[in-house]
């Protein structure tokens, strides 16, 4: 195929165009039309012969209605002669576009913008705080109601929630934190030994894992694989409209979405601590056996001297707390999902984000809370 | 061209589509002549939008050959599909617009893809594209989600377009419009196909559609085409499923005078 050109004619004020116009040429449609014939401005008239242009698409048009508007803006009158039949219907339709000049955009001071992203993400604090009281609120009425008339609970769901969250979830929970109690007690071991103190490892490992990894691992863990589920569940249901639905028939998506879902972690999230620590445990006395040439039989003695119930209470106290924040967090983003496919990415992970920075924030308090009751 | 402009836009033989046990397209032969709309009517659930679905790439074939401009569909080659892609724009029923871009960056973003052009020349075709399809240079700035239901008709028609196709498919494009809306979608449908010389292939339930902007019109039953041809044709037509199709109760204050 020829390349598209834009000479000049044989009288002054004349060009030709011709060859393909089209998006295949625009590299050099766009160069042609940009480097405008200059025509002398005592000519009034100039004509432009399209009877050479084979083919012409919307892209060719718009660039000979930019050459034909750039002429009128040097107050010349050009006309397109030999305009093929077929070509008539797409310059007149391309004639009437881009008509409006585009609105400026006001320039900002760059300095004003800065200062207003930072107020707008203080204020923002102030608004995600609100929308997690406002969802604990919704929750705790929708209990409220549960227990009053406790066959509006959900229990099917509930049920299949628990599976999800809770038995699902447990391989997984258990070989991270046998992994962790395992490496728990080899840096221990590894460290504790340069003082003769390695027999000590066992009370670490233990008031470790009983008190604190054993439930924050567990949650970190929860709240990245079932609070985002959670949110992202929640927030496809709010793009397709599902939940209006919900409302429209009378029912309260927090009492039907939101109280299985909370429900369920609040109950799976213990189980799951439970579980892990023990894990962790076990992790933790393999390694002292192998690793550190413990006996089974003198790490569980040590153990038992070690813990007491209370180290234990002290962990699983905290998982019903630290599953509702999780599960809070988790349905308020997923509520707060607008329309795009990018805000369901973007409350998702903020969802996730939101309940990790809680739950050690929570924990902190606890720490604080135990240690001044003497727990 | 005279070679070029008798083969047709589409051409469609023997084609088999099935999943699992049960094959919804039974042997289908379908030509798309050059420069028409031809509307295709079924049942629901009836394999139109497989059919079109299969045409498109989107599913592969069991058996038969499906021609694009006269070119083979090789379902092997993704490359070859892909300029073979490059002929054809397609709206589908729910527009399919990225909820992610701006309705501006939408239409841009064939074009982006495809052509090598400046930003100011992007700019101005997107917004040329948008008029053309009767939305403003402002609703270009919007997201799909804050747009009505014919606005993003709209919208993902001027996508379609940006390329310059010479097919365009729309699947149900009149589907949750008013009547007005709907009415107005054809006339732009038909305004646009005559400006831009475009091949229509429309998937419709629309029986105001199928009267005033259809050339032809398939009737597809039982997986195969079971009637092609202007809409009196069909109007007239014995065959069991069509007759039923025209003439029950909703058709019969709609459709043209045909006896």
């Amino acid at each position: 195929m020829s390349d598209p050109t834009l000479t000049r004619g044989v009288s002054p004020a004349s060009l030709i165009a011709s060859g393909p116009w089209t998006a295949a040429q625009s590299v050099s449609l766009e160069r042609l039309a940009a480097a405008l014939p200059a025509i002398d401005a005592q000519k009034k008239n100039v004509v432009i012969d399209l009877s050479g242009v084979e083919h012409l698409d919307t892209l060719g048009a718009w660039l000979l209605e930019r050459v034909v508007r750039r002429y009128q803006l040097q107050h010349l009158k050009p006309t397109l002669v030999g305009v093929p039949e077929r070509f008539r219907g797409l310059l007149e339709k391309i004639h009437d576009v881009n008509r409006r000049p585009p609105v400026p955009q006001p320039e900002r001071n760059r300095l004003a913008v800065g200062l207003e992203r930072i107020g707008r993400a203080t204020a923002g604090v102030y608004t995600d705080f609100g929308y997690f009281l406002a969802m604990l609120g919704a929750i705790g009425a929708s209990l409220g109601g549960a227990v009053l008339r406790p066959r509006s609970l959900r229990a099917t769901s509930t049920v299949y929630h628990l599976y999800r969250v809770g038995w699902q979830a447990v391989p997984i929970v258990v070989l991270i934190t046998f992994l962790i109690g395992g490496i728990i007690a080899q840096q221990g071991i590894f460290h504790f030994r340069k003082f003769g103190a390695d027999a000590y490892v066992v009370d670490m490992v233990g008031i470790l894992v009983l008190r604190e990894i054993g439930v924050l691992i567990v949650s970190i863990m929860v709240a990245g694989r079932s609070g985002s589920a959670y949110t992202a569940e929640l927030g496809s249901m709010k793009m397709r409209e599902e939940i209006d639905a919900l409302r429209t028939m009378g029912r309260d998506p927090v009492n039907i979405l939101v109280l299985p879902r909370v429900i369920a972690l609040v109950c799976a999230l213990p189980i799951l601590t439970f579980l892990g620590s023990m894990a962790a445990l076990y992790g933790g006395g393999l390694v002292a056996w192998f690793y550190g040439g413990m006996s089974p039989d003198i790490f569980i003695a040590r153990l038992r001297e070690a813990v007491s119930v209370t180290h234990f209470e002290v962990g699983i106290i905290k998982a019903p707390f630290m599953a509702l924040v999780i599960g809070t967090v988790a349905c308020s983003e997923g509520f707060r999902v607008k329309g795009s496919a990018e805000s369901l990415g973007l409350q998702t992970t903020t969802s996730v984000v939101k309940s990790i920075f809680l739950v050690i924030v929570l924990d902190g308090l606890f720490a604080v809370f135990f240690a001044s009751i003497g727990m | 061209m005279p070679d070029s402009s008798q083969t047709p836009a589409i051409s469609v033989r023997d084609l088999t589509v099935g999943f699992g046990e049960k094959n919804v397209l039974d042997g289908l032969s379908l030509d798309v002549r050059r420069g028409e709309i031809l509307g295709l009517v079924g049942a629901s659930g009836g394999g139109k939008s497989v059919l079109l679905r299969t045409i498109i790439g989107l599913i592969p074939p069991r058996e038969g050959r499906i021609a694009i401009m006269g070119a083979e569909s090789d379902y092997g080659d993704t490359a070859a599909m892909q300029e073979i892609g490059r002929h054809w724009g397609i709206l589908f029923q729910q527009g399919a617009l990225f909820s992610s871009l701006t309705v501006q960056q939408n239409v841009q973003f064939p074009m982006r893809e495809n052509l090598e052009i400046s930003q100011t020349l992007l700019d101005e075709l997107a917004t040329a594209k948008l008029e053309m399809v009767g939305l403003s240079a402002d609703d270009g700035n919007k997201f799909p989600s804050e747009l009505s239901g014919g606005m993003t008709k709209r919208a993902a028609l001027a996508r379609a377009l940006a390329l310059d196709p010479e097919i365009v498919f729309l699947d149900e494009p009149t589907s949750g419009l008013d009547p007005i809306s709907a009415s107005d979608f054809d006339a732009l449908i038909s305004t646009l196909q005559q400006t831009l010389g475009l091949t229509v292939f429309m998937v419709t339930h629309d029986l105001d559609s199928l009267n005033t902007v259809c050339d032809r019109v398939a009737a597809l039953s039982g997986g195969k085409i079971v009637e092609v041809g202007p809409i009196e044709q069909l109007v007239s037509s014995q065959h069991p499923w069509v007759r039923s199709y025209f003439h029950n109760a909703r058709a019969r204050t709609r459709a043209p005078a045909s006896h």
